[in-house]
Formats: C-alpha cells, structure tokens, sequence
C-alpha cells in the first residue's frame, strides 16, 4: 500500500498576515504544519499499521518554499518514510488551480515510479480555509473524492467514509485510487516518537522544481491566477468595547443593549 | 456588455424543493444588482416555491433531467452537482454562477470552475461590477479570520462564486414575474462513488439553522454542560444554537463554530462560556456584532466584542431573555 499525504505549511494563526501589493505577506519565522494536516497523516499511517505485513510507503508532499521543511520534518517525526517538497519560483502565486496541478504532477509523478493507491489530505488549511484543494485535485486526476471524512475503513480495496455534510449524515464507499479529506474528528494525531524525532534531524526532504514534474510555467503561478487581488485593508476596527460588571442587573443591560440597537 | 445573466443554484437538500432556503434569496437578491437571475435546481419545484421564486425575480427555473442510472441518493456528489452547474452555464451563457458557501456547495463550485476554465472566489461577501458597470467581477470577502477585507477581480467569463450566508439581506424584486420551469437535460457518467446511506438531519422546527441564522447564541465550556441558559436566551431572540469544540467533544452539544466547524456571519453572535481562542474566532470574527458573557474579565473574547458582561452565564442569561421576552409582548400588545 502506497499513501501519498498532502501537507501545508502554515503561519500561526496568531501572527500577523497583511497584504502587500495583493499578495499575503507572511513572516517566516512563525509557522507550523497546518494542524489539520497531522489529522492526515495520521490516518495515513493507521491505514498502513492495519495492513498486513509488506511493502507499504507514506510519502509526504508539499508545494511551498524551503520554509515548509519544519512541516515535512513534523510528518518524519510522526512516522512518515519519505518527504518531497516542490519549490519553484513559478508556483507562486498559484491559485486554487495551480496548486492543485502542482499536486496532481507529484502524485503522477510519483505513480510512475510505484502506483499510488490514496492521496489523503487534511479537511482544510487553517489560513485559506478554501476546502476544496481535495476535490479539485480528485477532479484533476479523475479518482473519485471521498471528503471530510470523520470515520475511515478499508475493506477489500474500497474505501468507505461516514461523514456529517452541511444537512446531511452519510455514509460513502468509493474503489481506489482515490482521494480521502479527513476532518479534525477523524482521529487524534499521534505525538512525536523520541527515536523517529531524532531520525527526522538528518533526513533530507527531496526538492523537486516545476520542470521536473513537466509543469509549464504557464499553467501555474501568478502567471495562470484567474483571479487577482486587487485591495485589501484592514477590517475597521470596532467601536469600543462596553462593559458592564454584573451585579444583578447584567442580563437587563445586556438585553438593553440589544433592544437599543435594533438586534431583538 | 449586454444585460449579464447570473446563474443561482436553488439548494435544496431533497429531491423535490419545497422551500427556499434564506440563502438562496440572499443570492438571488445579490444576483439582481448584477443582472438577469435564472436558477438552476436537480428537484421539481413546487407552486409554492415558483411564487417566491416569482417574487424574487426570477423568471427561469432550469430543472436538470438526469439520467436514470444515477441515483437520486447520488445527486449532491460533487461530481454530479458539478455536471449539472457546468451544463447550465454553458446552455445559458451565463457569466455569474452563484453557489451557497456550504461543503457541498464550494466543492461542485471548485470543479465547475475547473472544467470551465473559469476563475473561483469561495466565501466571498459582496459583487459588484467594475466603475462602469462592466467586466471584471469585483468580489468582496473577508480574510485572515475576518482581520482583512480584500477585494479580487475574476477576469473569466463566467465568474464563480460560493457567497456566505447573511452577506445581504434578502429582498424581493420591486416587480415581481413569474417563473416557469425548463427541462435541462444533463449527461452525467455514473459516479465513481457509492452513496450507502445518506440521512438528512432534523432541523428544529421554527429556528434557523446555524449557518444561515441571523442571530447565534453560542455557549463554550462555560456551561458545564448545562445548555438550559444559551437555549432560553437562543429562543427568545429566535437564534441558533451553537457551540465550541471543547463542548462537542464532551458531548454537551452536536454542533461547533469555527475554523474546522461552522463558519457564522450572522448580523448579531452571542458568545457566552466562550473564552474565544483563535480557532473558535476564525469562525464567527465576521459577525456583525458580538457580545459576550463570561466571568473572567481578562477572556479574550473581550477583545473582539461590541458589549459583554462580566458575569455568570447563569444568571444573565435567563435574565436578558426574561427581558427581551417582555419587550416582544409589549410590542405586540402595542
Ligand atoms: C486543530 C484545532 C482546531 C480547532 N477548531 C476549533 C473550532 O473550529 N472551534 C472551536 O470552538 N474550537 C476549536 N478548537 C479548540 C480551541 O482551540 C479551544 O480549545 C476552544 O475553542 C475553547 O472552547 P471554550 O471557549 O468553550 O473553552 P475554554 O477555553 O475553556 O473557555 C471557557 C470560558 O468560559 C468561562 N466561564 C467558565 N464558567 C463560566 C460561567 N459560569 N459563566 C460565564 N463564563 C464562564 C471561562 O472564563 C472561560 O473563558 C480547535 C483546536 C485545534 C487544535
């Protein structure tokens, strides 16, 4: 068994992110594997750990600059064998649409060398919280998608799913390859083993460019964003802020202050 | 440009459409500033449903005719709610498509977009057209955990976008039409996955539901468990019910506001227990106006709040909605 995981490196989502010439400017320094993503990876390697004993793989991918190594080498650290980061000064800027031809090039990639049998990624990135990266990466490789995922089994080289859609309970089943999204619910990530921690400090996370996954640089990046950022300010801030100490009349205040402002 | 065409997608969680759901007609009202709004649904419609429709503005109802080896359990996969979208597009030439920011909905809308080579816009707020009234699409939406707001600019024809629910306030067409319905036929492969159990989930009867509310009551680990407070204040306003993780984990509550829960811009958010971490703001720093209720005068949640009272939850909010309660009678009576 084969799992590609996908990772994103992330900036804490406490530190500061601002826009300059419509580009998100981050600082560096700050930064983590995408907390979802350890859900991921998580589920990567306890569908390995139930597979009888053989050859199983899970490789780590990311589409980011050399910074992302902390979050390939938090997936060592958790027990994935292989980390591939593809840097290129074409991708940036992708979109939507570029990162995910990007990601479909690595797996392809990937699958000529051995084929892959499940990409799994988290349900989102904590910054761009888009979620649909999974399903148009699904869409791109022509696998079916099972997403947001909250219980995962395999049984008989199909994959089957039960998640809680916006109104809906299901239960989904799908043959692989295919593409699996899993929620924060789906599991609790494992902490970090001493031995595979200190393992991880000398493994290298291969690089690879957008040439050596055949990508025109016309495909991807800013150069093929069908869509550009063209303002951004930060939200006004709020009126300041009322506060009322309770001593017996706060709910009254409260409901006050709703009735006043038109809010009941 | 002539009058542009905006295409809506007509929700519904069924085979057959009963209701329109707020959402919707906020995005048919949203749709109406840019130009001509037709619908696309996969149910039948009922006569109630063409009224509103009517009302709103809408003229045409393009009804998709899938083929029979698809299942009706199948019709909100991805792939077949993105058949649809892209078949309705091209058969309309339309240069809006406007999708309801749900899951389901962002994902159909991502591999319409895909398929059309069209540009995509998730979550976003508000649309206009540029300075003169023409292309490119202007779409409004609040990033960064609602700290930004941003502006970006689709170039393709068609535009795409998912729209979050309480961006605008739903309102009918000064002129009402109405609406009839045309057959779309659709050619769809059978999809790739198995729909082995789909339930839907019982909404409460009279409230909202928490995505679409305009009003959200929310209560965190503050409660201990006890909902009985957030329930009685979530009644009086008439609000949904909402929770933090912490509380779902610990099976007080079935439902989360935030980052990896649900996302809420409601026009007024009531945060009560909540001590308002990162990943819980994510998901409702966009509302209008928050207020909070917690004991700790130092909760962070404090930060991001209109008003707030340092108090017990158990004590204000039964209070206020003792109030508000009094206040709505004596309305009526006046
Ligand atoms: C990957 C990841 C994703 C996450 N996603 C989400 C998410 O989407 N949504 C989410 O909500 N959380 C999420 N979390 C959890 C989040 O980080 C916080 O742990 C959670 O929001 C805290 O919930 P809380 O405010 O209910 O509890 P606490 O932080 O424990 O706060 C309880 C508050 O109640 C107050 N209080 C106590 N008693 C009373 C009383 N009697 N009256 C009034 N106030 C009282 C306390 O002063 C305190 O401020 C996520 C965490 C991770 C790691």
């Amino acid at each position: 068994m084969r799992i590609v995981v996908l990772l994103k490196y992330v900036p804490d989502i406490t530190s500061d992110r601002r826009f300059e010439d419509g580009r998100v400017v981050r600082d560096p320094a700050v930064g983590s594997l995408n907390e979802l993503d350890e859900n991921a990876v998580e589920a990567a390697l306890q569908l390995i750990e139930a597979q009888p004993e053989g050859e199983h793989e899970v490789v780590a991918v990311t589409v980011a600059p050399a910074t992302a190594d902390i979050a390939v080498r938090k997936a060592y650290q958790m027990g994935v064998q292989r980390g591939i980061r593809v840097t290129d000064d074409a991708l940036a800027g992708s979109d939507y649409f570029g990162t995910t031809a990007a990601l479909a090039a690595a797996v392809r990639r990937l699958g000529d060398e051995q084929p892959v049998d499940l990409v799994i990624t988290g349900m989102a990135a904590l910054d761009g919280l888009g979620s649909v990266v999974p399903a148009l990466l699904a869409e791109e490789l022509g696998w079916p998608q099972l997403t947001l995922a909250k219980t995962v089994a395999l049984d008989d080289g199909a994959l089957t799913i039960t998640r809680e859609a916006d109104d809906a309970y299901e239960t989904l089943s799908a043959p692989l390859p295919a593409v699996l999204s899993v929620t924060d619910t789906a599991n609790s990530p494992r902490y970090p083993n001493f031995k595979l921690i200190m393992a991880a400090r000398s493994k290298a996370v291969e690089e690879w460019s957008a040439a050596d996954l055949g990508l025109d640089p016309a495909d991807v990046g800013i150069a093929a964003a069908r869509t550009v950022t063209v303002e951004a300010a930060p939200r006004p801030p709020r009126p300041e802020l009322q506060l009322v100490v309770d001593k017996g009349e706060g709910g009254t205040a409260l409901a006050e202050f709703l009735i006043r402002n038109d809010l009941v | 440009m002539t009058r542009p065409t905006v295409l809506v997608l007509l929700d519904s969680p069924a085979r057959s459409v009963e209701e329109v759901r707020p959402a919707v007609l906020e995005l048919i009202t949203l749709g109406r500033t840019l130009g001509r709004v037709d619908v696309v649904t996969l149910g039948a419609p009922s006569v109630e449903v063409l009224a509103t429709l009517g009302a709103y503005g809408v003229e045409l109802v393009h009804q998709a005719q899938l083929p029979t080896s698809v299942p009706e359990q199948s019709y909100r996969l991805t792939s077949v709610l993105a058949s649809v979208l892209t078949t309705a597009v091209r058969r309309n030439d339309a240069d809006v498509l406007l999708v309801p920011s749900s899951f389901a909905g962002k994902e159909a809308a991502a591999v319409t977009a895909a398929r059309l080579g069209a540009g995509l816009v998730v979550d976003a707020a508000s649309l206009s057209w540029g300075g003169d009234g023409a292309a490119p699409l202007r779409i409004g939406k609040r990033v960064f955990g609602g700290t930004w707001d941003t502006v970006s600019t689709v170039a393709s024809d068609p535009a795409v976008v998912t729209i979050r629910a309480n961006a605008v306030v739903a309102e009918p067409a000064e002129v009402a039409t109405s609406a009839t319905v045309e057959p779309l036929p659709v050619e769809v492969h059978a999809p790739q996955v198995t729909v082995v159990e789909r339930t839907l989930k019982a909404r409460t009867i009279g409230r909202p539901t928490l995505e679409e509310a305009a009003v959200v009551v929310a209560g965190g680990r503050g409660t201990n468990g006890d909902f009985g407070p957030v329930n009685e204040l979530a009644e009086a306003l008439g609000a949904a019910v909402g929770a933090t993780r912490d509380v779902v984990f610990e099976g007080w509550f079935d439902r989360y506001i935030g980052q990896t829960g649900v996302t809420v811009a409601p026009r007024l958010y009531v945060g009560a227990g909540i001590s308002g971490a990162p990943h819980h703001r994510g998901g409702m720093q966009a509302s209008q106006v928050v207020v909070a209720v917690n004991n700790d005068p130092e909760a962070p949640i404090f930060e991001i709040s209109d008003f707030a009272v340092v108090g017990d939850l158990a004590d204000v909010l039964p209070q206020a909605a003792a109030v508000i309660r009094a206040h709505k009678e004596s309305q009526q009576a006046g």
